[in-house]
């Protein structure tokens, strides 16, 4: 019952994804922590360009483990959203259309995304080896610097993601919640 | 007095946060199993499932079950009739730097908390270290990952607050971490002490075995209370909603003074990590 989603994620296709929904993610998106968000949205507020395109982009907030001689990437799941909330709403305006981590977003970031159509996914918080999995070409795109949180560009086929926050702003975390304790009840 | 090389605790440690990030404990998987196999709602088993799944993964590839590898925890057990030969915190430090560079750990730690510049090689260990009787030194290894460790809590309560205040405490401060701290999740309860030791007795709480309950009657049963009702919150696996919200309790206690009642809750996810060697 997954839905199969080719990227880029356009406004339009943003609109359809609904809140519940198993989506499996194929084709490129960028990595991006803390850091390289706060470089990211001190650029958009001098008027500069960004390193990649974020019209359509879909950002996976991920620091990997180093990857080995033999493998594309290290492990590779989500961290925790809300440190990106203070720079969502920038870079949804500006064209991101995809956010993949986990866990509750602020006000601000949600209103961005009805606003403007966004979705945003999580991706299971603790599973980074098999999301390593999907992961088939990974290259520094920038800020080399960060280590581990430097921007990535990866080739993900088959990305396993649930569509927490909706472009109407239902929020799986409420209602599956919900859901639940009233299957409970009865 | 027996001499230990410092040079065997760094190859000890090094060996230690290499294992513990790749293979989960056996305590944790068989709570997971069991989670999976009493766990009623269908989103929450499919979760259950790619966790499960994942960990396996990681132990066939030699692979970080999480790719927050953590800051790396090392507690000692330190026998008095151990004389050990160098520099005890350096021979730690050297351990972690070695097992999280040649193990590709990620390095996740900064130098100062307001300067915030990586150093480079996960060092320095947040070391624990106690005197116990004995000629043997027991080294237990816990990577933290910080998607957990943001979501807890202290709270110095009144005496008056009483055990209900306790729970009300832990209830409160799982319900707000939600989806947060990657549930299912072992949540570590020191109770007692003073400010600091409550956070420390909360984080020793988590090296304790899950499947292992409180050796006091009067706490095991609190922390089955607790446990019971932290799984009837609904959070759930992920916090999609579910029953699987937490996986054990912990509760570690000490004598506190006659006007306190300091509470600390350490948040730890279902990568909870451990592993112990004796020298
Ligand atoms: S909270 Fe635990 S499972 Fe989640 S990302 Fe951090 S270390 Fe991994």
């Amino acid at each position: 019952m997954e839905r199969k989603i080719n990227l880029p994620i356009t406004r339009e296709m943003a609109r359809e994804i609904k809140s519940g929904e198993s989506c499996l993610l194929s084709g490129v998106i960028y990595t991006a922590r803390d850091a390289a968000h706060k470089r990211l949205v001190e650029l958009l507020e001098k008027g500069e360009k960004l390193p990649f395109d974020i019209e359509n982009a879909t950002i996976y907030y991920v620091g990997p483990t180093p990857a080995k001689p033999d493998q594309v990437i290290g492990s590779a799941g989500p961290t925790t959203s809300y440190r990106m909330d203070a720079y969502s709403p920038a870079l949804i305006a500006a064209g991101e259309t995809g956010m993949i981590g986990k866990g509750k977003r602020g006000s601000a970031v949600v209103e961005a995304m009805k606003k403007h159509g966004a979705v945003y996914f999580a991706a299971i918080g603790g599973a980074g080896a098999l999301l390593s999995s999907c992961i088939k070409s990974a290259e520094v795109v920038c800020y080399e610097d960060l280590g581990a949180e430097a921007v990535r560009r990866l080739v993900v086929e088959n990305l396993p993601v649930v569509a927490v926050i909706d472009s109407e702003g239902n929020n799986l975390y409420e209602n599956g919640r919900r859901a639940y304790l009233e299957s409970e009840k009865n | 007095m027996r001499e230990i090389d410092a040079r065997l605790i760094t190859e000890t440690v090094a060996t230690l946060a290499v294992e513990a990030n790749c293979f989960l404990p056996a305590d944790i998987k068989s709570r997971i199993e069991k989670a999976r196999s009493e766990e009623k709602w269908e989103t929450a088993q499919g979760i259950l499932d790619k966790i499960i799944e994942n960990y396996g993964i990681a132990a066939r590839d030699n692979m970080p079950i999480c790719q927050d590898t953590g800051v790396c925890c090392v507690f000692l057990k330190i026998g008095q009739d151990v004389h050990i030969v160098g520099d005890l915190t350096e021979a730690v430090n050297a351990g972690v730097k070695k097992g999280y560079g040649e193990g590709y750990l990620r390095k996740s730690v900064v130098g100062d908390p307001l300067k915030r510049v990586n150093t480079g090689d996960n060092s320095p260990a947040m070391l624990y270290t106690e005197i116990v009787p004995g000629d043997k030194l027991e080294i237990t290894v816990a990577p933290k990952g910080f998607g957990s460790e943001n979501m807890s809590q202290l709270k110095m309560l009144k005496p008056s607050d009483g055990i209900e205040g306790v729970k009300a405490f832990v209830l409160k401060t799982v319900d707000e971490a939600g989806p947060n701290p990657c549930p299912p999740i072992v949540v570590g309860i020191g109770i007692g002490g003073t400010f600091d030791k409550a956070a420390y007795l909360a984080k020793k709480a988590l090296m304790r075995s899950a499947e292992e309950r409180n050796s006091d009657e009067f706490y095991a049963e609190l922390e089955n209370e607790l446990l019971e009702r932290i799984n009837a919150l609904g959070i759930g696996p992920q916090g999609f909603g579910g029953r699987t919200t937490a996986l054990a309790v912990n509760i570690e206690t000490m004598p506190t003074h006659i006007a306190g009642l300091p509470v600390a809750v350490n948040i730890n996810c279902h990568v909870t990590r451990h592993k112990s060697a004796v020298l």
